[in-house]
């Protein structure tokens, strides 16, 4: 088995994460239902020919993509994998109200050849001119894990490098139907924390979140990622058992786990199942969270990795992450565990390095 | 050293047939499937020509015996039919006997009913439901529910190549011992969404599509789902099973030339097709048959057309595109021409390409405009979309 | 002819988003495709839509367009000699 390591990292989110250090001085919990990225300067990374065209998850996939490339020094990769739940809504929204309010009349092309899933893989091609594997998967909330497990086997079959991340953007029209049938949370249940909000629904956010896989370890490198798995459907029981399958495959059980990274949105209806795992079978586990910083959105898990990663290589869990007392000297093992609305269910490995 | 992964099953729903039977008798007596625009409320309607599958929403709903409170997108339902065809061509009653997957591709995904019920789900509670079945995975969600696949599923979007890449991952996890069994392909339904789209982009012909053809016009869209059953050496050992035809070589490649043209020397499709027969480990003089993408658009011809010269030299291989009888099926298109490549491997027979009459001056490829018998070991089949995106895949004989 | 070429510039700004430019800033003859605005096939397109909506022109072959939008000069030109509204 090669080995494949995070030697890059890029991320565009609702904090300021342009360097991990800003990061943990300025992160704040979310308290507005509905949250935007803290905007990187975008002229500083796209040529403005190209910039006129992008919407906002666009233009953040190609800086969080560029940050991390830059990172490992990787000119060119060997391939480009995006994921991306919901796509580009911004655009499909608004080529979608175009037909409706003109009644298909007198309409440009420019919104709908951004709206097409793939647009931040092929920008991204275009700019780098990267004529190598490219491909963008939108499976809801396991999009970025899925890009994983092909970057993973991209890795096995002898290519050196590769950029893979997970992207998505709020687009207005999308919003206001997710809000019409309750998984937007009303803002004034956010007033004691995102975990005690006791309401349905989640922060909705958005962000870019990119990394630069390599076969070799280097200087810059943050974590190895070991593996990952994905349960689309199953039963809330079988998830304890799924859990220990995943590590036994990978040589370890519970005990072994340093950190456990879970993906809890605050939604009543269903974080009873990270709460089933954290009073269980993690119980003696250290425990963190993240989209109080993040919110959620379909691959809000990609900036768990970012903060994962970030831990790996500094051994320090930040307070503000905490979700028990639990600690450990050094951290080794770091498990991520994430879900939304009770499916999409993933597990994702690392080893510091 | 085997031969790759072998395909089991297959399924498909398209213009030109509502299995794979009728699907290859269309093809073998030239029968098309292109007609005005009937079941679509757009403006378009008896105007623009379109492959629209003959079922309408509420006999799918019937023929899936889905109940009324249903949230099913006609992508969904298009995939359901074509999926459990593939599954039930493959012999498998027990689904989870192995550790089986589904991939699948989509562009629209639920577009058809955010578009039809665009403002007024705001007033009426009861079209609501769609809102939940919009996004690109739902699909795939419900037609892995209704197979019982419950682990590994995911969905590719990669515009009109989506499906040849959902084929290829899967090829490639089966390859690497991650799975044992996997469900790949794609479903696209026609929308308004999509004929307008291709509309603004002046890529519509307004007759039939004429793929090759100096004087051809533009592309017909059409709707379609195509699914094939890719199981390990082993299980095919082990339950003696009857391999249809081998994926023996795949690649994805990017042209990184424009954001939806292709360039003018096909330099990102010529790629695909030679890491493609890299992988396959053969001899470009292998392939007998070329299942083109060939969408009819000025642009695509000629750039394919270069590219296919760029691969094969002076002797390029008969060839032919199926986009004139089916229409160009987007997410779905990789996937019905993957069941039309191993067709061709079985029934030892070329597809024609129908309209052709004049070939491109520069280039003065011919393609096959008759049913032709041969015998076939090898088919290239091509795919290419938006954002530069040129899938290659080869299917070989069992 | 004047009035038109202003309207013309703006409108070129505004729909395809040319943060970067000024009305001042496009001469009548300067290039619009290529090194010039530096405009592409996708505008082209977004073009053909405005002459349509806005003057009455439809344009069904998008390969016109190259000699039509090689200038503001030239497009003027074209919407007086064409256009119905």
């Amino acid at each position: 088995m090669a080995h494949c390591y995070i030697n890059g990292v890029g991320c565009v989110s609702t904090q300021d994460t342009s360097d991990y250090k800003i990061f943990l001085e300025t992160q704040h919990e979310l308290t507005e239902n509905i949250v935007r990225v803290h905007k990187p300067n975008y002229r500083d990374f796209i040529k403005p020919a190209m910039i006129r065209r992008m919407a906002n998850g666009v233009k953040n996939g190609v800086v969080a993509s560029a940050i991390a490339l830059k990172e490992a020094n990787i000119k060119m990769p060997e391939a480009i994998i995006t994921g991306t739940g919901m796509g580009c809504t911004i655009d499909s929204g608004k080529f979608l109200k175009n037909i409706i309010d003109n009644k298909e009349q007198f309409l440009t092309p420019t919104a709908f050849i951004q709206s097409t899933h793939n647009t931040v893989g092929g920008q991204i091609a275009l700019g780098l001119q990267c004529k190598a594997y490219n491909v963008t998967y939108v499976h809801k909330a396991t999009s970025f894990e899925a890009s994983l497990v092909d970057a993973l086997l991209m890795i096995n079959d002898n290519e050196t490098n590769i950029l893979v991340g997970g992207v998505d953007e709020i687009g207005d029209y999308s919003v206001r139907l997710h809000q019409l049938i309750g998984l937007v949370k009303n803002q004034e249940t956010l007033s004691n924390g995102l975990l005690q909000s006791n309401s349905k629904g989640v922060v909705y956010g958005e962000g870019a979140q990119f990394f630069a896989l390599e076969n070799q370890k280097k200087e810059t490198t943050y974590a190895e990622l070991i593996d990952v798995e994905i349960y689309d459907n199953i039963d809330e029981s079988e998830i304890h058992n799924k859990l220990l399958q995943f590590l036994k495959t990978n040589g370890l059980a519970i005990a072994d786990v340093d950190l456990v990274v879970l993906g809890n949105n605050g939604d009543v209806k269903f974080d009873f199942i990270y709460n089933n795992l954290q009073d269980n079978l993690l119980k003696s586990t250290q425990q963190i969270y993240y989209k109080h910083l993040s919110g959620e959105y379909h691959t809000a898990s990609s900036f768990g990795l970012w903060i994962a990663a970030q831990i790996c290589k500094i051994q320090e869990i930040p307070k503000f992450l905490k979700l028990n007392n639990k600690e450990v000297a050094t951290i080794k093992n770091v498990l991520l565990y994430n879900q939304y609305l009770g499916e999409n269910h993933s597990f994702t490995l690392l080893r510091s390095c | 050293m085997s031969k790759g992964v072998a395909v089991t099953g297959m399924g498909i729903i398209s213009s030109i047939g509502n299995n794979v039977e009728e699907n290859y008798q269309s093809l073998i007596s030239k029968k098309q499937g292109i007609s005005k625009i009937k079941k679509i409320q757009t403006i378009h309607k008896n105007v623009i020509k379109v492959g629209e599958i003959n079922y309408t929403n509420e006999a799918l709903i019937e023929l899936l015996k889905l109940s009324d409170s249903n949230n099913y997108s006609r992508t969904a339902m298009l995939g359901e039919i074509a999926a459990k065809e593939a599954v039930k061509n493959a012999n498998i009653t027990d689904i989870n006997k192995y550790k089986t997957g589904l991939i699948s591709a989509t562009s629209v995904g639920g577009m058809d009913m955010t578009e039809r019920y665009f403002y007024s789900q705001f007033e009426e509670t009861k079209n609501r439901k769609y809102i939940a079945s919009h996004d690109a995975g739902d699909s795939s969600k419900k037609i892995a529910k209704s197979l019982g696949i419950t682990d590994f599923v995911s969905t590719i979007s990669t515009a009109c190549s989506s499906s040849a890449n959902a084929i290829m991952l899967g090829a490639r996890l089966i390859r690497a011992g991650k799975i044992d069994r996997v469900i790949v392909g794609g479903s696209d339904c026609l929308s308004k969404f999509t004929i307008n789209g291709f509309k603004t982009l002046m890529i519509l012909s307004e007759t039939d599509c004429k793929p090759f053809d100096a004087n051809r016009t533009g592309l017909n869209l059409g709707e379609a789902a195509a699914f094939l059953v890719l199981e390990s050496d082993e299980v095919v050992k082990k339950e003696n099973k009857k391999v249809l035809a081998y994926v023996s070589g795949y690649a994805n490649a990017n042209d990184a030339y424009h954001q939806t043209a292709s360039s003018e020397n096909g330099e990102g499709a010529t790629l695909a097709m030679q890491k493609a027969l890299k992988v396959a480990k053969i001899n470009p003089k292998a392939i007998d048959y070329v299942n083109a993408h060939g969408t009819a658009t000025p642009n695509n011809d000629q750039s394919e057309s270069r590219a296919l010269i760029n691969v094969f030299g002076t002797k390029v291989p008969d060839f032919s595109s199926t986009k004139a009888y089916t229409g160009h099926t987007l997410a779905a298109a990789a996937a019905i021409e993957a069941v039309y490549a191993i067709l061709a491997i079985q029934h030892k027979v070329i597809f024609p390409n129908l309209n052709f009459e004049t070939p491109i001056a520069e280039t003065a490829l011919v393609p096959k405009t008759e049913v032709t018998k041969k015998e076939i070991q090898h088919v290239l089949s091509n795919s290419f979309g938006f954002g530069g995106n040129c899938s290659t895949l080869i299917f070989s004989k069992a | 002819m004047e009035n038109l070429k202003q309207e013309l510039k703006a409108k070129i700004i505004e729909n395809l988003n040319l943060e970067d430019f000024k009305v001042e800033d496009i001469e009548d003859n300067d290039p619009l495709f290529g090194d010039g605005l530096g405009l592409d096939s996708i505008d082209a397109l977004e073009l053909i839509v405005m002459l349509d909506k806005d003057y009455g022109i439809k344009i069904s072959d998008p390969k016109k367009g190259k000699e039509i939008f090689e200038s503001i000069q030239t497009m003027a030109q074209f919407i007086m000699d064409n256009k119905t509204k």
